[in-house]
């Protein structure tokens, strides 16, 4: 592995050396290197490019991380990584896709990744998005994230993207059975003339079961971004998502919020906020001592904390 | 010591342009404690902006320690030694109530100091522990969030400090508490201390008030000199104690 592919293993994944557990680490469309434990067994599908993941019933405190870089230019490629996790696990998924272009060709990475999560399994799942490179090729990301939830489950996604994705379609969809809950957590910034767009659809259909989306985001420049979510309640159930966003200088954001209660049970809310930085937050700052620039800085850095 | 000179603000608005301060000429010395009070439309909260830096005079000149600040912005003038308490302090999604008092007390770029921000927060009366890691989001209180931006003021020790009506919201605190915190910056600074207020508590430990009417200094003095005045509605004609305060 070069330097190159060292450098985004530490952005995506936080990786200075080979982890601990299992891992699956896929470079320029190939394995570089992978390790099963006694609970976590890491196969490569036969069918289509991608690894199965499965996680014995009962496994407590291991973790799993599934890193893809990308340092060739025009390797366009869609990798499907299933989840098998057991009954009564409590782990930790880290994934993530870092991609330096520094040719003139596009490349892209379309993760499609499925999880079943066992009854009263609990799962950490953080995915973080890079790009980097001094290439005029664009660099385009496009994950999904697919959750079935058993029942008592719960899930918590963490999905970050603050730099260099020229074009991101992200799609997280959901089924959640009784007593389970769905967590997400995204954080985007997009700048240049980036395009990122984000789209939520759960269904809540066990009795008792939740789920609760947040988004926060930041558009810069000229990049647009869109946020879409969609969450049917189809049982006794409580949803909320809440989407946040500031924008600046000629950026575009666009909400577009869908709740549908097909039970009287169904508690439903969806927030949303998009606005620029109130001018009072600069003027506070700056008579702490910081520039417009650094007042900025630390409001942004503070909004995608 | 700051000094204002001749200064003038106009406010616009659809009925036309209004003089908020007219020719206000004053000079506040270190080492002093000052309320200024009056009525509402005064032009209390515009000084307090003017010298802050949040509102540009038309005409008139600012002088800090002998130096033009005038035409300087809000950061210099706060790198200069300068503090503003808004009267309506401002919420962050995501930054901490420790990020905030820690760039108050050491600027931008500096080490944790959180054993410092403890201090500053015991002495607002808030619990450090329950505060630290807060967000200063629309979860605090309008007090919570007033008494945090009073300890960003402790925090910063400059040698001019001005609090936009600081007690409001903070009933539930002791007034004596909020007294202390004053004579506490008093002591560590020797600076100014400029508060404006309407709470008699406050005049009361004044060195010296300053009375505005229609933007202009309807009189200065001791309390039992400017109170009355203020008491009786009377102040637009009194049209003294304009100078050296």
């Amino acid at each position: 592995m070069d330097d190159i592919q060292k450098r985004l293993l530490e952005e995506v994944a936080d990786l200075h050396e080979v982890p601990e557990g299992a891992y699956n680490i896929r470079a320029n469309g190939a394995g570089a290197g992978r390790r099963s434990t006694a609970n976590i067994e890491i196969t490569t599908k036969e069918d289509k490019p991608g690894i199965d993941i499965r996680i014995k019933d009962g496994t407590t405190h291991e973790s799993v991380h599934i890193p893809v870089i990308i340092s060739e230019t025009g390797l366009t490629e869609a990798v499907y990584n299933d989840f098998y996790i057991g009954e009564d696990c409590d782990i930790t998924i880290i994934a993530g896709c870092g991609i330096h272009n520094c040719g003139t060709q596009k490349s892209q990475h379309d993760g499609i990744h499925t999880f079943f999560v066992g009854r009263n399994s609990k799962v950490r799942y953080v995915e973080k998005h890079y790009g980097e490179g001094e290439g005029t090729g664009d660099i385009v990301l496009n994950p999904q994230t697919i959750v079935h939830l058993d029942e008592g489950s719960y899930l918590e996604m963490e999905t970050v993207q603050i730099k260099g994705v020229d074009s991101t379609v992200r799609v997280t969809k959901g089924d959640v059975a009784a007593k389970a809950t769905l967590v997400v957590k995204e954080k985007i910034m997009t700048h240049g003339k980036q395009l990122a767009e984000t789209s939520f659809d759960v269904d809540l259909n066990g009795e008792g079961c939740g789920c609760n989306l947040m988004s926060r985001s930041v558009a810069r420049d000229s990049s647009v971004q869109v946020f879409r979510s969609d969450i049917r309640g189809n049982s006794e159930c409580h949803g909320h998502s809440e989407c946040d966003a500031i924008i600046m200088d000629n950026a575009r954001v666009d909400a577009i919020p869908a709740l549908s209660a097909n039970n009287v049970d169904a508690a439903l809310i969806h927030e949303a906020a998009i606005g620029k930085i109130a001018g009072e937050q600069i003027t506070k700052l700056m008579t702490l001592g910081l520039t417009e620039e650094e007042a900025e800085a630390m409001i942004v850095n503070g909004f995608l904390k | 010591m700051l000094e204002l000179q001749n200064l003038t603000f106009t406010a616009s608005d659809e009925n036309g342009t209004k003089d908020i301060i007219r020719n206000l000429s004053f000079t506040l010395e270190d080492n002093k404690f000052y309320v200024i009070t009056g009525p509402n439309g005064s032009g209390k909260s515009t000084l307090a902006k003017l010298i802050a830096g949040l509102y540009k005079p038309e005409a008139g000149r600012i002088i800090f320690n002998g130096e033009d600040i005038t035409d300087m912005s809000i950061t210099e003038r706060a790198r200069a030694g300068i503090s503003f308490a808004f009267q309506q302090p401002v919420r962050f999604k995501g930054i901490t109530v420790k990020d905030l008092i820690q760039l108050a007390a050491n600027g931008p770029d500096k080490k944790d100091h959180t054993a410092d921000v403890c201090d500053y927060l015991s002495e607002v009366g808030l619990c450090a522990r329950d505060y630290i890691n807060r967000e200063v989001n629309a979860s605090l209180s309008g007090g919570e969030l007033k008494r945090i931006e009073i300890a960003m003021t402790l925090a910063r020790k400059t040698q001019f400090t001005v609090f936009d009506e600081p007690e409001a919201g903070i009933d539930l605190w002791s007034f004596n508490n909020l007294i202390k915190v004053f004579e506490r910056l008093h002591d560590e600074t020797h600076g100014s201390i400029v508060i404006i207020s309407h709470q008699e508590r406050i005049i009361n430990i004044a060195d010296e008030i300053i009375l505005l009417a229609d933007g202009e200094i309807a009189k200065t003095g001791s309390k039992d000199e400017v109170m009355p005045l203020l008491m009786s509605g009377n102040i637009a004609k009194a049209g003294c104690g304009k100078g050296k305060v």
